[in-house]
């Protein structure tokens, strides 16, 4: 029971980095890096408001998703404004981001054990009965998940959230309907590294604790998940794409917990990821070119 | 009216490759004028449109809209009164969209940012009207992915998305040239009656030297950067393609093509 939650735990929360991509990687066709400094930038950002300013636990969701959306508008200006390349203006970002997340959290390793959290505070613990506390930390995570997909699909249906679907598959007609691409570009890099600053935040606090290696190869989960579930849940059309998105990171997650409840070592856990990972793209590939 | 006014333009400037595009070239367009560009491949044709559209900076000279000064204005700017068709089907809808989303990018055009519903359920009707008029049964398949719809369609969608909104003029870039020949007759069937419909002033860059001689109220040829013939009116009119395809033959002998 205890790894099912664990799972689904993660599995959501990641579920809103896999969000985040699914803006780069699917809709603008932009590989994104920025993710894996993004990520922790979200994390340590919770840990230093909760930890050493005392504040309360809620603020710091808003506070991740603007901080990232801020972060993602500078990968945005330096690949539109300062036409740097699209991978390149992410490993500018995700380089510069390790300094900032130490200058923010203050050392490479911040626990927040004692401290209250969104998950484990006086609100909380009141209104759920002690029976269900096991149960706390999936249902918050879900109802934050649910509201990531929502406020999501309903701005990509949108003029604004039209534009950005359009920019990443024929940026010429965006120009032919009178709009800067570039704009709509850095409009959806913010709002996709938001969403992975705002699952960052919420893994640290699910942990416990900042580590300055959680964004290592964040992105390449995140693009797991979408890819996972975009191809498994494509032929499910009453499943909107943002929900695909969020089923495959859970399957994503539930694999590695597979293969470490087999007894692989957490050492190898990367390496999973990265031959997990081939193994989905090379699939993927197949199936675009059958 | 539109003026380009003594444009220079050079490709590749101080490299071995330096190929002098344009120099000092006029040409005015009148409002409401339909003109055919015809000219061998590298003759400026599209780089010309390019010029107009603001794909392509000048080195020299002004671009005039009204009398206004465009020449500085950034190209997303330029479209807002410009709608342009290209040769290839998929540059002019997004694929990945449904006919219905397309047609109402096309609607909003030149209105960014605007956190309205993407499709306004009121215009749904009249986005019916105007894919019926197109006379191939797109109105009954609003909500398909444009990517699925044949190249013909495509361009007569991107066509109609173009000319949507009120726009000072329509620029066509060998819009024709991608499809089979039944198909190509029907587009520019369609763009006649839209041109025609709605009075816009239009440039088509065209390979086809029959189109330019029947369509269009002005007929203009191009070699090197340079317009060799420009007829209008009634003298357009008595042009026949046998000539037009004489003269296309001896230039095309005179650059050794």
């Amino acid at each position: 029971m205890a790894l099912l939650l664990s799972v689904l735990e993660q599995g959501m929360i990641y579920g809103i980095l896999a969000l985040g991509v699914y803006i780069t990687y699917k809709i603008l066709d932009f590989p994104d890096l920025t993710v894996d400094g993004s990520f922790p930038f979200g994390a340590a950002l919770s840990v230093r408001m909760i930890g050493e300013w005392g504040l309360p636990a809620v603020l710091t969701l808003p506070a991740a998703f603007f901080g990232g959306v801020l972060v993602g508008m500078c990968t945005g200006i330096i690949h539109v404004k300062l036409k740097v390349r699209d991978l390149l203006s992410g490993i500018v970002m995700m380089t510069g981001l390790y300094t900032i997340n130490l200058w923010v959290a203050g050392t490479g390793y911040v626990p927040i054990f004692n401290k209250e959290t969104i998950f484990d505070n006086e609100m909380v613990n009141s209104i759920v009965p002690s029976y269900l506390f096991q149960f706390k930390n999936v249902v918050i995570i879900f109802l934050i998940t649910m509201a990531a997909k929502y406020l999501l699909d309903w701005y990509l249906r949108t003029k604004s959230g039209f534009l950005l679907r359009a920019v990443g598959d024929n940026d010429t007609l965006v120009t032919s309907l009178g709009v800067d691409k570039g704009l709509v570009k850095i409009v959806g890099l913010s709002i996709a590294n938001g969403l992975v600053s705002l699952s960052g935040c919420l893994y640290a606090q699910q942990q416990r604790s900042f580590e300055i290696s959680i964004g290592t190869g964040a992105v390449a989960i995140g693009l797991a998940s979408v890819i996972i579930g975009t191809s498994l849940l494509r032929k499910i059309t009453l499943i909107r794409v943002t929900s695909s998105v969020i089923i495959g990171s859970i399957i994503y997650k539930a694999c590695i917990a597979l293969a470490m409840y087999a007894g692989v070592s957490a050492n190898a856990i990367k390496l999973i990821t990265a031959v997990l990972f081939l193994i989905i793209l090379v699939i993927g590939m197949d199936k675009k070119r059958r | 009216m539109l003026k380009l006014i003594n444009i220079s333009k050079n490709y590749n400037p101080g490299s071995v490759n330096e190929i002098c595009l344009f120099q000092n070239f006029n040409f005015t367009v009148e409002d409401g004028a339909f003109v055919s560009v015809v000219g061998s491949n590298g003759s400026g044709k599209t780089s010309m449109l390019n010029l107009i559209c603001g794909s392509i900076g000048t080195d020299y000279g002004s671009i005039m809209v009204n009398n206004e000064d465009i020449t500085r204005q950034k190209g997303y700017i330029r479209h807002r009164r410009i709608g342009r068709v290209y040769q290839d089907p998929a540059k002019g809808t997004c694929p990945s969209m449904t006919i219905l989303e397309n047609m109402s990018l096309a609607d909003n055009k030149g209105k960014p940012f605007h956190l309205g519903r993407g499709v306004s359920k009121g215009k749904i009707e009249d986005y019916k009207v105007l894919l019926r008029s197109l006379n191939l049964g797109l109105e009954d398949k609003m909500n398909i992915q444009v990517g699925s719809l044949s190249g013909g369609q495509r361009q007569a969608l991107a066509l109609l998305m173009a000319s949507m909104t009120p726009i000072d003029f329509l620029i066509l870039d060998e819009h024709t040239a991608a499809l089979d020949p039944k198909t190509a007759e029907r587009i520019m069937e369609l763009t006649e009656y839209i041109v025609s419909e709605k009075h816009i002033t239009t440039i088509m860059v065209t390979h086809n030297l029959r189109y330019a001689v029947e369509y269009g109220s002005r007929l203009v040829m191009m070699h090197e950067g340079k317009i060799i013939l420009d007829e209008s009116g009634e003298k357009k009119k008595l042009i026949q393609t046998g000539e037009i395809m004489d003269l296309f033959n001896k230039i095309s002998v005179e650059c050794g093509n």
